[in-house]
């Protein structure tokens, strides 16, 4: 039985939920978005990832109602938002502070939204009862927000923004005050009440991790601008930009210009003297144009003898080790002087550790191992 | 935590001792049997006696009472408003001007600010009495109120607000159901520091008094003006007695919350 | 809407009730003296048209003022008056404050409630509890003559020092808090990385604690200086007839002598004098409120 891919992005028909057109926020001389345009579907657990200053917190503000756009438009379900107030979106926020009123308990804060709603009050109890056994917060109903700890109080900002079911739930940084384990924890809590919610969920966050593990899509973005919309596993495997590559986990980056050998496949004259390198690509280059050749620490494979009808392989010496626990990661130093990352899992003991400081090794990966860029 | 040295013991000692030494020695001879506030001659308290006598202090201090009840009210609700403006406004045109206009009383000599306002009362022909000075107290402890209450809400979590709009609130709601409640202890401590500051005053009242309008510490003014009396000490020795409960118990009261609210956030920590 | 009338309401009462009160005062300081009711010329009267009345305004008065020594004198000793206070109460009072911010944390609500206690107890209450203590037969010369430092009374209640003394304690809230504030934010790791690096104590309490201090020094500084230039009710309860202090003279000239174009001119004059001040007061205090946001 085949599962229907959930890849609305994929499909022309789709209609997407958020829509922004040119967009474009200044502040002052600021300019805080640049002239974006995104797509984002109706179930989608979407990210926004970049570091501080990159514009995702003023994106979100502005979905939610608290900017608005100083050029280009925004549409919810096709409706242009921009003369819409906070308080009249369909569009529910969880703040990065939590923003858990101190003078309401748990109870009175879940149902804070659905009575300024108007909601009858036998559906406020039902529908906070409900959101109460969601969050596993049921215990806590009584609690003042000071009265819980802080990853109860991520629960109940939370219930409370999902408790008038918003066709769009922001999430800033709703991760960021919680230890690690706790967060790990949480996140797969978000994706399952996601999922059991059926609400499309924009997070903002600056935890490249998170973003990976949460989302459906996620968005690079760098200096108001989207570097690149895609998949988890594009992002990380296919990134479009030396820039995405750089951002999203660790990356050995190889310079030169490119001659084409066929078959979508280039040489890279990285050094004088060096053989070159030889990738295949997606992209087509002029011969001689400049790329960047990105390649993955743990798509570099390290040994002692030189491997056999490897594409590309180069000798170095064991410059640095750093040991993870799970995995290690050696730095070689080529005779060129370059520095190349390699990782390795360690499914031995370390004291049978098969490679030390100052040995003298190969490194090897396939064409297909490493992505070519433009620069 | 470090031992205070033993120059920091005797700067507190010494400074403490400074400010508390005159107001007991005030508080001791208002028990005075004589009628020298400087000799000793025997406990008595026959001067608070004397003072529930005096009709015309009485009807001095029910004034001012009435005077403090009405124009600390109104600058809470102006003070507030201002406040709001000031921390949350953004910006606006003599946006500057209004924030000098908060701040200047609150230093203003107040012969100035005396002295102006009653040339204003009488260029509009407003009669003199409780009503000038209603307003009079009104515009500069306003002022006051609307420090105390800026400084609150500029520690406030502007997100708050913003929850509150985002589940619906308008604005004002937002003000009612959340800002409001949150800032309340800094509301109702600028509400008596302006309740106490309008029973303080006496130049300000002084310029913009009527006849019929004779408020406590014009009285005692006049009174003292011409020497010491063991009356005005007991009268002193109520007023402070009244101010040092109301301070003692306030800050028992919100210290008490603190210990409880710590007690609360360590209990949340240990059962998570 | 809504915002304009937040915005509108307070503002307007404060333009109506602090701002044009003063442009009367200006007004009427150019104006001349007479016996009516109110007892200054020219009225504003609007049929014989603004340019009329503006022609009979003059500064008589101010020249008036800067003829007789006595306005002068009085400026200069106000002057002086609050500068020496100010000074003593920063004296007294940083150390008050320092002590209270190295205090044990369970200490410093009650020290607080110690300095709040004063400022909330009446004034005017303040002052004249030390005309009992500072008059000749009164608990200071008592004290002095029994421990013999001295032998005869000294007088003290009707000078100039019992107003240094009466300023010095009813401001010495105002200066104790800002400084306690700005000391109370400071980090105390600061002060041991100075002496890591090689400080004294004491040159790391001037290189380090008495400049993060600084707007806390300022804002105490001018919580006294500007509220003791026209003070009023010192002077008069605890001065004697030579204390010159401006808040007096215009009290006099109003109520007294019911001269009320001087009496504002006087206003006009001290409050020029004090702008500056009260403009620099504000920039302090404006300041620390976008710090603390």
């Amino acid at each position: 039985m085949a599962i229907p891919v959930f890849e609305p992005w994929n499909d022309p028909q789709a209609k997407p939920l958020i829509q922004f057109r040119n967009v474009t926020k200044r502040f002052g001389d600021f300019t805080a978005i640049d002239d974006l345009t995104i797509d984002i579907y109706e179930r989608e657990f979407f990210a926004l990832l970049g570091p501080s200053g990159c514009g995702k917190t003023t994106m979100m503000r502005m979905l939610a109602g608290f900017e608005n756009p100083t050029e280009g438009k925004i549409f919810l379900a096709g409706q242009d938002i921009a003369p819409v107030p906070p308080n009249k979106r369909a569009v529910n926020m969880m703040f990065q502070s939590y923003a858990l009123f101190p003078h309401l308990s748990v109870w009175e804060n879940i149902a804070f939204g659905l009575k300024r709603e108007g909601m009858p009050r036998n559906e406020i109890n039902t529908r906070v009862e409900e959101m109460l056994r969601l969050t596993r917060l049921e215990k806590f109903a009584r609690r003042k927000p000071h009265q819980i700890s802080g990853g109860q109080r991520q629960r109940v900002a939370l219930a409370r923004s999902l408790a008038k079911a918003p066709k769009l739930l922001l999430l800033d940084e709703p991760l960021g005050a919680l230890d690690r384990k706790l967060r790990e924890e949480t996140q797969f809590e978000l994706m399952d009440i996601q999922e059991k919610t059926g609400t499309t969920f924009v997070i903002v966050t600056h935890d490249q991790e998170e973003a990976m593990t949460v989302a459906s899509r996620v968005a690079v973005m760098d200096n108001g601008r989207v570097m690149q919309v895609a998949t988890p596993a594009d992002i990380y495997e296919a990134p479009n930009s030396v820039y995405v590559a750089d951002f999203i986990g660790d990356v050995n980056l190889i310079e030169g210009p490119v001659t084409a050998i066929g078959d979508g496949t280039y040489a890279l004259n990285w050094r004088e003297g060096a053989a070159p390198l030889t990738a295949k690509s997606q992209n087509t280059f002029s011969d001689g144009q400049t790329a960047h050749l990105a390649i993955r620490p743990e798509k570099v494979t390290i040994s002692a003898e030189k491997p056999e009808g490897v594409a590309n392989a180069v000798q170095g010496k064991v410059l640095d080790i750093a040991y993870l626990g799970n995995l290690s990661t050696y730095h070689v130093e080529l005779p060129t002087g370059d520095i190349i990352k390699a990782q390795t899992a360690n499914t031995r003991r370390i004291s049978r550790r098969a490679f030390t400081w100052e040995d003298t090794v190969w490194l090897s990966w396939t064409a297909t191992g490493g992505v070519l860029l433009v620069d | 935590m470090k031992r205070l040295s033993a120059f920091n013991v005797v700067s507190l000692t010494l400074g403490f001792a400074f400010l508390y030494i005159p107001m007991l020695i005030l508080i001791l001879f208002s028990f005075n049997e004589g009628k020298l506030v400087t000799v000793w001659a025997g406990f008595s308290t026959k001067w608070y006696g004397e003072l529930m006598q005096n009709d015309a202090m009485l009807q001095a201090a029910w004034v001012t009472i009435k005077v403090a009840v009405f124009s600390s009210t109104i600058a809470t609700v102006l003070g507030t408003m201002a406040a709001y403006v000031l921390v949350r406004g953004g910006r606006f045109m003599g946006r500057t001007l209004f924030s000098g206009m908060i701040y200047a009383p609150l230093v203003m000599p107040e012969v100035i600010t005396g002295l102006s306002l009653l040339l204003l009362f009488i260029g509009i022909g407003l009669d003199r009495g409780v009503l000038t000075i209603v307003l009079a107290h009104t515009t500069f402890s306003m002022c006051y109120v609307s420090v105390v209450v800026s400084s609150r809400l500029a520690t406030f979590d502007h997100s708050l607000e913003e929850a509150a709009l985002d589940l619906g609130c308008s604005p004002a709601e937002a003000f009612r159901l959340v800002t409001l409640p949150i800032i309340a202890p800094a509301v109702v401590s600028g509400w008596l520091l302006a309740f106490t500051l309008s029973l303080d005053d006496l130049v300000i009242a002084s310029f913009n008094t009527g006849p019929a309008a004779t408020t406590l510490p014009i009285k005692i003014f006049s009174a003292v003006r011409l020497g010491v009396s063991p009356e005005i000490n007991a009268l002193s020795t109520i007023m402070i007695g009244i101010v040092t409960v109301g301070v003692i118990s306030a800050s028992l009261i919100s210290k008490q919350a603190l210990v409880k609210q710590r007690r609360e956030e360590q209990e949340a920590v240990r059962s998570a | 809407m809504r915002r304009l009338l937040l915005i509108a309401i307070p503002y307007v009462w404060l333009a109506a009730l602090f701002l044009v009160p003063f442009a009367i005062v200006l007004k009427i300081s150019l104006s001349d003296a007479a016996i009516a009711m109110p007892p200054y010329m020219p009225q504003f009267d609007w049929t014989e048209g603004i340019g009329a009345f503006l022609g009979e305004l003059d500064f008589e008065n101010f020249t008036f003022l800067i003829e007789d020594s006595l306005y002068w004198k009085s400026y200069l000793s106000s002057l002086q008056i609050a500068t020496t206070s100010m000074l003593l109460t920063l004296l007294v009072g940083y150390p008050i404050a320092y002590g209270m911010a190295r205090a044990p944390e369970e200490w410093r609500p009650t020290l607080m409630m110690l300095v709040i206690l004063p400022f909330w107890t009446s004034f005017l209450i303040r002052v004249y509890a030390w005309k009992g203590i500072l008059a000749n037969e009164g608990f200071l010369n008592q004290f002095l003559m029994w421990t013999g430092i001295v032998s005869d009374p000294l007088q003290i209640l009707n000078t100039t020092t019992a107003v240094y003394i009466g300023i010095v304690y009813t401001y010495l809230p105002f200066m104790i808090l800002p400084i306690y504030a700005a000391l109370d934010r400071m980090d105390d790791s600061l002060i041991e990385a100075a002496e890591d690096l090689g400080c004294s104590r004491m040159s790391a309490f001037w290189l380090v604690t008495v400049p993060l201090s600084k707007s806390g020094i300022i804002a105490g500084c001018f919580l006294v200086f500007i509220p003791a230039m026209g003070e009023f009710v010192i002077p008069s309860l605890l001065g004697g007839s030579d204390t010159l202090m401006i808040g007096k003279v215009l009290w006099e000239e109003f109520f007294s002598n019911r001269d009320w174009p001087v009496a504002s001119a006087v206003a006009v004059i001290l409050l020029m004098i004090l702008v500056v001040p009260i403009v620099l007061f504000q920039r302090n205090q404006q300041k620390e409120q976008e710090a603390d946001q």
